[in-house]
């Protein structure tokens, strides 16, 4: 295919031109760098977040947090609290219904409600620090904290388990009576911390040893990460008198809200109003509800709208995080560079509820290669932490870290470049996952040779304690179901509705296909995020599915606009639809020729007004592989390390607008590297997280990084009218990996544990 | 025919096979065929009337969810956990 | 038991403003909750994350850090009163033009604090910029284009300024 050759954007950002020229040919508006639509509003501090939602006589709640990882709640005494002037109403588990232990699927993995329920308000047992017992809303929010101080839990302390294998072992303390460990068709006989064990094989994993020539095998080690977004949870709940709740709030899935909220409170869907406000970052950790319940029931107790916004302490000790885990992998491969086998054995913490990460963690630990005899056996571990949530290819960067490590020196040990060596073993067309499956058309292949032919890995780099180390990572990437209305407007421009929420810029990208599609200029759509009740299903943004999914609706909206408009068009010409045709834009019918908005401008007031409509529920992954390059400098006295150049390399499909693709890819390393080389939950012996700051918890700063250059590859989705994969996630994958494989080179240690932090480096040096 | 690729830890009801071949035109049949086979299997893989929430389905690298999914007569069927995306 | 109030007359993009607030108060929370100056954002409440900058007295500060009876007085500058006219400011137009943002909430931090660096030092280096918004975290964009872009409006502020 001739449109495979790898693009490489600019470094130069300020640039504005289209990516490569060979595509603007083909596209008018795709591969083009228009200012957002909602950019203005957002530079100027006008754009609406929900923490900006004032509403008349709106109450404020806080929340009463577990100081205990584990314990009994004995009682609760909400007197003296409700005695305060001011206080309005308070709460706790038993204003909840109760639970059903339903399980649903809700697109993007899937949810136990009972356990959503008891993560919403602790019952009975308080399960991590930081775990929401009982709330009160107050007129003030300052109020509103005094009473929650003044409402008495009495708990009786529990032992806790914070680390994976610790929360594995038989004499663990337990968080849940009644867990059993589920494996596809088979429950443990007694409960214990596991919630469940996954078990993939391929080939004949004995062959596949004996085949070997050089056979690694290491273990590894993560701490526990927050996804860090700058805007903490925030929602106000307004509870009618008539039944009907309206929720405002920052979330990736506003219908996913909406679902939510109306099983954990037994009420229908229809009776439930999500109105999503701007969302302030999110990675994973807004899609499962926290305060929402918590304000709704406050708000129904109060008669008057709630808001519940969380202090970042509250953030970090009772949101997101991504696991913990506990890792070993063996992979064996031949002289001459060919893996015949590969074994891993992953554990990752769910945090104080079961159905946590680890399945697509097993997925993605060889996704990459192609490796003919596999064994992967992982566990899902409840330990006193909060529930995991997803974030960013939850699951893939753990395993990407400790495969990755072995492939490096697994190649080392061969004396085959590395680079070269995964180019050999590289998953193509028609390679078979270990879970299963065999892969459509990916670029892995082209996104590597990309690497080779860069400027950066054919730069030298010289000097004492440096290192350059690379490292691949792949995500999966979602479709699901998708929804887009668009209304022609009397001047031809066409205001578009959809449901997916907006968090980095997917309002352009889905308005600039359906532009493509209709052959008019990006700024001619006016699109707009809408709110539960004004557009058909559409699930979260997440699984970086939005601009191929939501974009795939706004492509077949286009064509639903186009086909009215030849109708129309052959009414106001009085010929027959199938004389009218129209290419790039411009419909024709002998020597009449208009433009779209001539056509709309015309078509106004005559007829049906013009609204096109999709919905759409692509079933495919979209694969996309991305390699990061990196070179840094560790200091020999302090074990910190400085990055001197990151390049990310990645297979996008298509870039509809390429500054965001960058962005991602930007943004997805700078969360890498945090992860990689500074970011912990640092747990005492009490199981209480230490750093729940951002002083203490320390993600990157502008300070702290170099430019990150980008090289988009575009080998197109077959399953994609433009050829979109997505892209969000896969760029947090590599980074930890490629910064050990760096370390290692600059200071001849291998790193096993994340984060790779001054002390953890310094260690390893002293050691040596 | 349909190839059933069966998850390693269901194989002990398959006779351990790590595949089996139905003749089927939907999903739902080929769950129904295997069960003809494996009795026992489609508890394991559904729930009420439709797949087990906590699993996904590959037929031909479409993820689906749906029974009615149709099968080409050299279909490959997985079964995969359910995942999520941040 | 609700504090009793303070009177406080300051000055806010230009204007002169009164207000009473509590003294236990911020002035991040009153321009917000109070004065419906909702473009300074709340990240952290304690100092660490930059989203709600302004300007107070010439000085970028952390305005949950600041009382708001600290503002008695003083001058202040919100993210509101940087575009002039119904013109963006170039630190606004560069950030939009290359795409410094994704969702945005760290955004009116960056431009307060990116425009007072551009008042004071108007040709900063690479690392001049990078230490100045150090205190400013973003979650989204790894930093990038949001260095470019104060790159960019530096260079546009200076022909600006050659040309008139
Ligand atoms: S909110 Fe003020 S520094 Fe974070
Ligand atoms: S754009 Fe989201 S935090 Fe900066």
């Amino acid at each position: 295919m001739s449109t495979e050759v790898p693009s490489r954007s600019t470094p130069d950002a300020s640039d504005l031109s289209p990516s490569s020229a060979a595509e603007t040919k083909k596209y008018k508006v795709i591969g083009t760098r228009p200012i957002r639509h909602d950019g203005a509003d957002k530079v100027t501090g006008k754009a609406r977040y929900t923490s900006d939602v004032l509403l008349p006589n709106m109450a404020y709640g806080a929340l009463v947090r577990s100081p205990y990882a584990h314990a009994r709640i004995v009682s609760i005494d909400t007197s003296e609290a409700e005695a305060m002037p001011g206080v309005l109403a308070t709460m706790t588990s038993a204003d909840l219904p109760d639970p059903w232990d339903k399980v649903e699927n809700l697109g993007e993995g899937c949810i136990n409600y009972a356990h959503l329920s008891g993560n919403v308000l602790a019952r009975g047992k308080a399960l991590y620090k930081g775990h929401a017992v009982a709330a009160v809303c107050a007129t003030n929010a300052h109020l509103a904290e005094e009473a929650a101080a003044k409402i008495k839990v009495e708990y009786e302390p529990l032992p806790a388990v914070t680390w994976v294998l610790d929360a594995m072992k038989e004499d663990a303390p337990l968080l849940h009576d009644n867990l059993v460990t589920q494996a596809l068709g088979e429950e443990s006989a007694r409960p214990s911390n596991i919630g469940a064990h996954i078990h993939f094989e391929q080939g004949d994993l004995e062959a596949g040893w004996a085949a070997a020539d050089v056979i690694v095998e290491r273990e590894f080690k993560t701490s526990s990460i927050h996804q860090g977004y700058i805007e903490p949870h925030v929602s106000i709940a307004m509870w009618n008198e008539d039944g009907r709740l309206k929720i405002w709030t920052g979330t990736q899935g506003s219908f996913v809200v909406r679902q939510q909220m109306a099983e954990l409170l037994k009420i229908p869907v229809s009776q439930v109003l999500v109105i999503p406000c701007e969302i302030g970052g999110g990675f994973g950790g807004k899609i499962a509800v926290y305060e929402q319940p918590v304000a709704a029931v406050l708000s129904r107790k109060c008669g008057r709208p709630v808001k519940i916004a969380m202090r970042r302490d509250e953030v970090f000790e009772a949101t997101g995080p991504t696991p913990g885990s506990y890792m070993r992998v063996k992979l064996g491969a031949t002289k001459d560079g060919k893996l015949t086998a590969g074994e891993a054995w992953l554990a990752y913490d769910a945090g104080a509820f079961p159905g946590g990460v680890i399945g697509p963690g097993c997925m993605c630990v060889f996704s990459c290669y192609d490796i003919p005899n596999a064994v992967v056996d992982g566990y899902d571990v409840v330990a006193n932490k909060p529930k995991v949530q997803a974030y960013r290819a939850p699951g893939s960067t753990h395993a990407a870290f400790a495969c990755e490590s072995v492939i490096d020196e697994l190649a080392l040990e061969l004396k085959i470049d590395p680079l070269d060596f995964r180019l050999k073993n590289a998953v193509q067309e028609g390679s078979r996952r270990v879970d299963g499956p065999v892969y459509p058309r990916i670029g892995l292949i082209e996104t590597l040779e990309a690497v080779r032919d860069s400027q950066h890995w054919n730069s030298p780099l010289e000097g004492p304690n440096r290192g350059r180390g690379i490292a691949c990572g792949f995500w999966f990437n979602a479709g699901l179901q998708s929804s887009v209305t668009a209304a022609v407007n009397p001047d031809g421009t066409v205001s578009m509705s959809e449901g997916s929420t907006d968090i980095g810029g997917t309002r352009a990208s889905i308005a600039m296909q359906l532009a493509e599609t209709l052959g008019i200029a990006a700024t001619d759509v006016q699109p707009q995020v809408v709110d539960t009740d004004s557009i058909g299903y559409t699930d979260v943004t997440g699984g970086s599915r939005v601009t191929f999914a939501t974009g795939l609706a706004a492509y077949q909206a286009g064509l639903d606009i186009q086909k009215q408009m030849v109708r129309r068009a052959a009414e106001l010409w009085e010929c027959d639809v199938d004389q009218v045709t129209v290419e790039d834009g411009v419909y024709r019918y002998g020597d009449a020729a208009l433009s779209f908005k001539e056509l709309a401008v015309k078509l106004n007031n005559a007829g049906d007004p013009i609204v096109g409509r999709a919905s759409v529920s692509p079933q495919v992954s979209t694969n996309a592989f991305g390699a990061h390059i990196v070179d840094v400098e560790v200091d020999p006295e302090t074990g910190k390390v400085t990055i001197l150049r990151y390049t990310a390399v990645q297979d996008a499909g298509k870039a509809i607008h390429p500054s965001y693709v960058e962005g991602q890819m930007q943004g997805g390393a700078a969360q890498g590297i945090g992860w990689a080389l500074n970011e912990e939950y640092f747990y005492d012996d009490e199981g209480v997280m230490r750093n729940a700051s951002f002083l203490d918890y320390r993600i990157p700063t502008a300070f702290d990084l170099p430019m990150i250059e980008t090289i988009i590859v575009e080998v197109p989705n077959p399953d994609h009218p433009y050829g979109v994969r997505g892209v969000g996630e896969v760029p947090i994958v590599p980074p930890p990996a490629a910064l050990a494989i760096a370390i290692h080179r600059a200071t001849g240690c291998r790193m096993h544990e994340l984060p790779m932090s001054p002390p953890h480096v310094w260690r390893a040096m002293q050691d040596r | 025919m349909v190839q059933i690729f069966i998850p390693a830890p269901l194989r002990r009801l398959t006779a351990g096979q790590a595949q089996v071949a139905v003749v089927a035109t939907t999903l739902r049949e080929a769950i129904e065929a295997l069960e003809q086979q494996c009795p026992g299997i489609r508890g394991e893989l559904c729930e009420n009337d439709g797949l087990a929430p906590t699993l996904q389905v590959a037929v031909d690298n479409r993820m689906t969810r749906r029974m009615s999914t149709p099968l080409k007569a050299d279909s490959e069927i997985h079964f995969l956990p359910a995942i999520g995306g941040g | 038991m609700t504090p009793v109030k303070k009177h406080v007359t300051t000055k806010i993009n230009g204007e002169s403003v009164e207000f009473l607030c509590e003294p236990r108060q911020s002035l991040l929370e009153v321009l917000r909750d109070d004065l419906a100056l909702t473009g300074c954002k709340e990240g952290c409440n304690n100092g660490n994350c930059g989203a709600c900058t302004v300007v107070l007295n010439g000085r970028p500060v952390n305005s949950c850090l600041v009382l708001a009876v600290e503002a008695a007085d003083a001058s202040i500058e919100t993210v509101e009163g940087i575009a002039e006219q119904g013109h963006l400011d170039p630190v606004q137009q560069c950030f939009l033009e290359g795409a410094a943002l994704q969702c945005g909430i760290c955004t009116p931090g960056f431009i307060v604090a990116a425009k007072a660096l551009l008042d004071k030092n108007p040709d900063p280096t690479e690392a001049e910029i990078r230490f100045s918004l150090a205190g400013n975290l973003c979650r989204c964009t790894g930093y990038d284009k949001i260095i470019r872009a104060v790159q960019a409006a530096a260079q546009a502020r200076l022909a600006a300024q050659q040309s008139s």
